[in-house]
């Protein structure tokens, strides 16, 4: 579930962090840090989230890779997080209430 | 007291890895290196061992298996050689990139194909830049002593990088020799616990192992790995020393054997070692001035010191068990020969024998056919050819000088 409550502070790897300094390994020792890296540039397909047909079914919640879509306390979903939506369109082929619709980046 | 033996070059090896005590073995059998794991499947039958043995379906398995075992904060060992070496390659990168220092055993053995299950050195110096240390021995003594600082110096904060100990296939693996093993409670307490800072098993500090490195950031993780074979130097020599302290056995980055007055000087790998000395006390006896630098640490490679050990020879041939298919020397040769010219060394002459591949005999005449050819380099100052085959079959003899 989405929220922050409970959370350790992420912490992200600085841009320009010299060799020395940087994580054997490529070793992430922030868990959940993916969160501070958006991927949501990289679309060009975006999906669009139709709540009138949605039924809540959260069958779109566990296949999508990263984290775009929050699912509140209650749990409903609630709308993209394009932030981290690469526009991959596998919620969008899940959906069986044609409840998402896919498209163009530009539309 | 130290236990006298006898024992093959893979018995050594299996003895040590059962002496070390590792939480996980991956192997697949592959000449001639199944001993190794086989005699270790009985340590693990018999109890005499913690390991969790894993009979893996290959060896790009046995790897990945070794990656997993150590990410978890485990030791991991295994047992290849030739093209199963070359079917964990994939694994190989990723190992020594994720900084995990596993163990292996390397028996050394030609890389198909035409297929031939015997001696060279094709299979660990197509790996030569997969960032594994690499270090050899000349006979099973050797064998077990290195894999023995295996741990300390792959393990070592400053390294952190896997490490292979490599051996000749069937001449030193299957030949039994006498050896001084070490007491178990010595062994134990030399090669000590392994305790990394990070690994997956660690619930209170968790981490992610191998996660996508995008440009921004993979050149530095590649900067750091380069550090660490780097600085691997100092920790070969550091634990060599604390090992010579106990075994009273002491090892460098390389042998020299009668090169203090030498005009000409070999530098090889692995058994071949033998039988050079053996050349070379003839040759003496004849009042010959002639030497042999044998190299035990090729990963990280110590090229000063080794230009620093070459500059004062007349003539060094260095002899490679393994070709580059190049057209221009094998990989030892070349890497002797950027190491001379980047330390500025005014001479020697230098010259490449690719020799023993697929395990072609090499004797002492050889030996002391290249030992003369460095002696009249050495007094004509001229070199015929720089690129020779030794002990290949030729239409017409080619044993009274070198082809050009």
């Amino acid at each position: 579930m989405s929220g922050n409550s409970g959370k350790k502070t992420l912490k992200a790897v600085p841009p320009d962090v010299p060799w020395r300094r940087i994580t054997r390994g490529g070793i992430i020792d922030s868990p959940g840090n993916a969160e501070l890296f958006k991927t949501g540039d990289w679309r060009s397909m975006k999906p669009v989230w139709l709540p009138e047909k949605c039924t809540q079914c959260l069958l779109c919640y566990p296949v999508c890779p990263d984290t775009a879509i929050p699912v509140n306390e209650e749990g409903k979903r609630m709308d993209y997080d394009y932030d981290h939506c690469k526009g991959c369109g596998i919620c969008a082929k899940v959906c069986p209430f044609d409840a998402i619709d896919f498209v163009e980046e530009s539309k | 007291m130290a236990i006298r033996d006898r024992l093959s070059g893979n018995e050594a090896t299996a003895v040590a890895m059962k002496q070390i005590n590792p939480d996980v073995v991956a192997a697949f059998p592959i000449t001639p290196s199944t001993e190794i794991p086989q005699y270790f499947s009985t340590f693990v039958a018999d109890g005499a061992v913690d390991t969790e043995f894993v009979a893996v379906e290959s060896e790009h398995s046995a790897m990945s298996a070794c990656v997993g075992a150590q990410a978890a904060g485990g030791r991991a060992m295994t047992a290849t050689s030739a093209n199963g070496l070359a079917l964990m390659w994939e694994v190989l990168y990723i190992a020594a990139s994720l900084r995990l220092p596993i163990v292996m055993a390397c028996v050394n053995r030609t890389l198909s194909g035409p297929l031939n299950i015997h001696n060279d050195h094709s299979d660990s110096m197509g790996a030569r830049d997969s960032g594994w240390i690499q270090l050899y021995s000349e006979n099973n003594q050797e064998a077990y002593d290195n894999m023995l600082m295996a741990h300390r110096i792959a393990e070592h904060p400053d390294v952190m990088l896997p490490i292979m100990v490599c051996q000749d296939g069937f001449i030193t693996s299957h030949a039994v020799e006498n050896i001084e093993l070490m007491e178990d409670e010595k062994v134990k307490a030399f090669v000590g616990e392994y305790k990394p800072d990070l690994h997956l098993l660690r619930k209170e500090a968790p981490i992610s192992v191998g996660p996508l490195d995008l440009p921004a950031f993979c050149f530095e993780h590649k900067r750091q790995q380069a550090e660490a074979m780097r600085k691997a130097k100092s920790v070969i020599l550091e634990v060599a020393r604390e090992f010579a302290r106990i075994s009273g056995r002491h090892y460098g980055f390389f042998e020299e054997y009668r090169t203090d007055d030498a005009e000409v000087a070999a530098v090889l790998l692995n058994s071949t070692a033998g039988t050079a000395k053996f050349a070379v006390d003839r040759l003496r006896e004849q009042g010959k001035k002639v030497g042999l630098v044998k190299l035990r640490v090729f990963r990280p490679f110590p090229a000063d010191e080794i230009a620093a050990a070459l500059w004062k020879f007349k003539a060094v041939a260095v002899m490679d068990k393994a070709d580059s298919f190049n057209a221009a020397g094998g990989p030892l040769f070349t890497e002797v020969a950027s190491a001379l010219f980047v330390k500025g060394a005014p001479g020697p002459k230098i010259v490449n024998f690719i020799y023993g591949i697929g395990q072609r005999d090499v004797k002492a005449e050889d030996m002391e056919f290249v030992y003369n050819e460095l002696l009249n380099i050495a007094n004509t100052g001229r070199v015929g050819s720089v690129y020779n085959y030794l002990g290949v079959k030729e239409e017409e003899a080619v044993l009274n000088g070198l082809q050009s």
